[in-house]
């Protein structure tokens, strides 16, 4: 199968997602597609499953000029969509969701569970996936639903896949899985349409690479003829220099300092200290506590045991109201269910922690509360039409420095900071980076936590190692190696 | 593709709904009622009209601040029973009519309280939770009032205790004055405080709220503390009209209350709407009562026009959240 989109183009109201954009998969390559959040990759994806109509252009099947009305009947055509963002139901066993709505009967109109059972299975095996199909399918890590999404694909008679960040969320070993499974399905004849912000993984997987910007497609490379620079120059429309920024830190006093904090079960006798102008990065493996320890040291959750001195005075951080009072401000992991609200606007999103200071006479403000938001959005560069919109129309890198902005707002000096800058395009992560120097510069201290080992160690002072809620060292980063930091994390001495 | 976007730019039906649709429904409805009986508009129906809204809107008041979190209150008409029947028997007993209307108002915040603790440290859905505290409440009004109305010779000779239901200041019944006053409060408190703040912060996501700072069980407790309180304040002005504690005053007034809330386009999933709209959407329920009594339609059809009414109005609140 061969699909060519030419010229397609797309507006939503008076904003203009798609111009110009020209595109072409066929059967037996893996096509990557690159770009910054809010490029249009998610948008023309949409249009070719039938989930959105063009305002212009065409796509041709095969040379054929087709129409899909639906998600449904692109799926019939053979072209199967792996989203990034799933859908499941919690509470429904693996096996009920894997086949929701197409469930296959018995003759008597019974639900076949056996059948459907045998040929998840066997789906699930070309990924060696071993699970009990019975349990909720909330049990599984998110990384393991998004296994069980990739099955779901492979379930399908499908002749282009496209796959939607599909290891954001992935161990290295189900990367290996997922690779072995895209060159068989490469071999088969099957074409892969393979969305992805990882800059190595495009390299090793893909023949052509095409980048997106600002809703026209830049370039299509063959993969083996071109390089990282240029890709990244094309996503970015210049060049990026280095990528991370350059620490000149400055340290003063200890800004937050732990002694033994301990939740039962989760994290024992953390003790760790972080200065002014410092950025102390925490690395560890999944599940190793890490954003744990910063949940309750924000107050979100409760310590059992150990204290907490902020600025050389020992506090009682019993909820995040408290914590916010000794000038600490936590970007949380997961934004959109903690970190913004979505529905309101980016002003009521980043005055809400330090709303309590723009009453007068009872009131709020509004002209004092609307200059301060208005002063953070640009210091932040947020780009938006106006303080007014939704934050939930914001692309993931703006909605990022919208919780940051928060944070700043509230006069934070210990910026806890749990993976700023997950699911955030290239150039908005320059961004951030560019604004945590200059915070540093100001005096705050910063604790960044990040599974991402290259900015551990291109983006921080030091670096907190834990392993299975144990604090196993803090080592100064200019003497850190990828090794080394490894080693800590899966137990071993240093 | 440019005149689709200048068409957008200068209509959206979604958008003129939201802001004025209410508005738009309640003048259609008075222009119709109107044509179909003049005497609609004669001033002393309005006021009458105006005084018999008074007791919904305070109860929808408090009720917008429960939706806006998304929770609900089922429990308002036994908060209203039970509170008007203690400030009855206390002006029986020869209480103050001032001090016991003080006293009702209170006894209606501290019912309300106990439905916030519920549902904040219990974590019980407010459906459930209220639901229970409506029979629990009622069943104590019954218990109170031994299944009979508290009257006597103190309540309907008494100027004071009867002024707050009944009289009339400048020609304007004495209710529509309290609603005015509580409506400008609620509105304040809504739109121009930090509590109002919170409230909507915690509808739009309770997770969010709480990470930046927002005392989410204390708000949960203060919010139904307010529907309780607005409940009794309905039931001080239900009392004193009728110069009697009825024991099974205000059953199913929750239903009236939710609709206004509803119909004034409030989303019931929590975080979305605005005071101003409660208060047109109690009007519009006013306004159906009232003209369909004019009308002379009987009590039985008058459920199902309303019935139908809400199901509209959310109906075109649902398209317009898609759109």
């Amino acid at each position: 199968m061969e699909i060519d989109m030419q010229h397609i183009s797309k507006a939503f109201g008076p904003n203009v997602v798609l111009k110009d954009v020209n595109f072409s998969v066929k059967g037996g390559e893996v096509h990557a597609l690159m770009g910054e959040n809010g490029a249009g990759k998610s948008t023309m994806m949409n249009i070719l499953t039938g989930l959105l109509e063009p305002n212009g252009g065409s796509i041709k099947v095969d040379g054929k000029e087709t129409h899909f009305a639906s998600a449904l009947e692109a799926e019939q055509h053979g072209i199967s969509f792996i989203h990034q963002e799933m859908n499941n139901f919690g509470e429904m066993p693996i096996l009920d969701n894997m086949f929701l709505n197409k469930e296959i009967k018995t003759r008597f109109g019974f639900i076949d569970n056996v059948k459907m059972k045998a040929i998840a299975q066997k789906s699930l095996a070309k990924l060696d996936v071993k699970l009990d199909l019975n349990q909720p399918i909330g049990n599984l890590s998110v990384g393991q639903q998004q296994m069980i999404e990739i099955a779901k694909s492979l379930m399908t008679d499908a002749k282009i896949i496209i796959m939607d960040e599909p290891t954001a969320a992935l161990t290295e070993n189900e990367i290996g899985k997922l690779f072995d499974v895209i060159k068989s399905l490469k071999a088969q004849g099957v074409g892969i349409i393979y969305i992805s912000h990882r800059m190595e993984e495009l390299f090793e997987i893909s023949d052509r690479v095409t980048v997106m910007r600002d809703g026209l497609t830049i370039n299509t490379y063959n993969t083996k003829e071109t390089n990282v620079k240029q890709i990244v120059h094309d996503m970015v429309g210049r060049d990026m220099g280095d990528f991370y920024p350059d620490r000149h830190p400055k340290f003063g006093k200890v800004m937050l300092e732990t002694n033994k904090l301990t939740r039962e079960g989760v994290f024992k006798d953390i003790s760790f200290s972080v200065r002014s102008g410092e950025i102390l990065a925490f690395s560890g493996l999944m599940g190793a506590g890490r954003t744990e320890v910063m949940r309750a040291i924000f107050g979100i959750d409760k310590l059992d045991s150990g204290t907490i001195t902020v600025n050389g005075k020992q506090v009682k951080i019993s909820n995040p109201s408290d914590a916010i009072k000794d000038n600490i401000g936590f970007l949380t992991e997961d934004r959109k269910s903690e970190g913004l609200i979505l529905d309101d606007s980016i002003a009521d999103n980043i005055d809400l922690p330090s709303i309590e200071g723009f009453v007068k006479h009872g009131m709020i403000d509004r002209k004092a509360d609307r200059d301060f938001v208005n002063l953070l959005m640009k210091r932040l560069t947020v780009k938006a039409n106006s303080a007014e919109d939704e934050a939930g129309s914001l692309s993931g890198g703006n909605q990022q420095k919208v919780v940051l902005a928060k944070w700043v707002g509230s006069g934070s000096q210990v910026l806890i900071l749990d993976e700023p800058t997950r699911g955030v395009d290239v150039g908005a992560k320059r961004e951030i980076y560019d604004l945590m120097n200059e915070l540093t510069d100001r005096g705050t201290a910063i604790i960044m936590v990040s599974s991402d080992l290259d900015e551990v160690l291109g983006f921080s002072d030091n670096i907190a190692v834990l392993y299975e809620g144990k604090l196993m060292g803090v080592v100064p980063t200019a003497t850190a190696t990828q090794e080394s930091v490894m080693t800590l994390a899966t137990g071993g001495e240093n | 593709m440019d005149n689709q976007t200048e068409t957008k730019r200068h209509f959206s039906f979604g958008d003129f709904y939201s802001k004025l649709g209410p508005l738009v429904a309640l003048i259609v409805l008075i222009v119709l009622v109107s044509i179909l009986n003049f005497s609609f508009l004669d001033p002393l129906n309005l006021l009458n009209l105006l005084r018999q809204v008074s007791i919904n809107a305070l109860i929808a008041f408090g009720m917008e601040f429960v939706i806006l979190t998304g929770g609900i209150d089922l429990s308002v008409g036994s908060i209203l029973a039970l509170s008007g029947a203690f400030t009855a028997q206390l002006v029986l007993m020869g209480v103050p009519s001032f001090i016991a209307f003080l006293i009702g108002m209170v006894t209606g915040g501290i019912f309300g309280a106990l439905n916030g603790v519920l549902i904040a440290y219990g974590k019980a859905a407010p459906f459930i939770a209220t639901l229970a505290t409506q029979t629990i409440f009622r069943g104590a009004t019954y218990v109170f009032t031994k299944g009979n109305p508290i009257t006597g010779a103190k309540m309907s000779n008494n100027f004071g205790f009867q002024f707050f239901g009944q009289g009339y200041l400048f020609g304007i019944p004495f209710p529509v004055y309290i609603m005015v006053l509580f409506y400008i409060l609620a509105f304040i408190l809504l739109h121009r405080t930090t509590f109002g703040r919170k409230t909507y912060a915690l509808g739009g996501n309770p997770r969010a709220a709480f990470v930046a700072g927002v005392k989410n069980n204390k708000m949960i407790i203060w919010i139904y503390t307010l529907a309780g309180f607005l409940s009794a304040v309905a039931g001080m002005i239900l009392t004193s009209r009728l110069a009697s504690a009825q024991p099974d005053a205000g059953v199913a007034y929750e239903m009236d209350a939710i609709a206004a809330v509803v119909l004034g386009g409030t989303s019931l999933a929590g975080g979305k709407g605005k005071m101003f709209g409660t208060l047109i959407g109690a009007l519009i329920i006013g306004v159906l009562n009232n003209g369909m009594n004019l009308l002379g339609i009987s009590s039985f059809y008058q459920q199902i026009v309303k019935g139908i009414v809400i199901l509209v109005a959310v109906l075109l609140d649902r398209k317009q959240a898609k759109a």
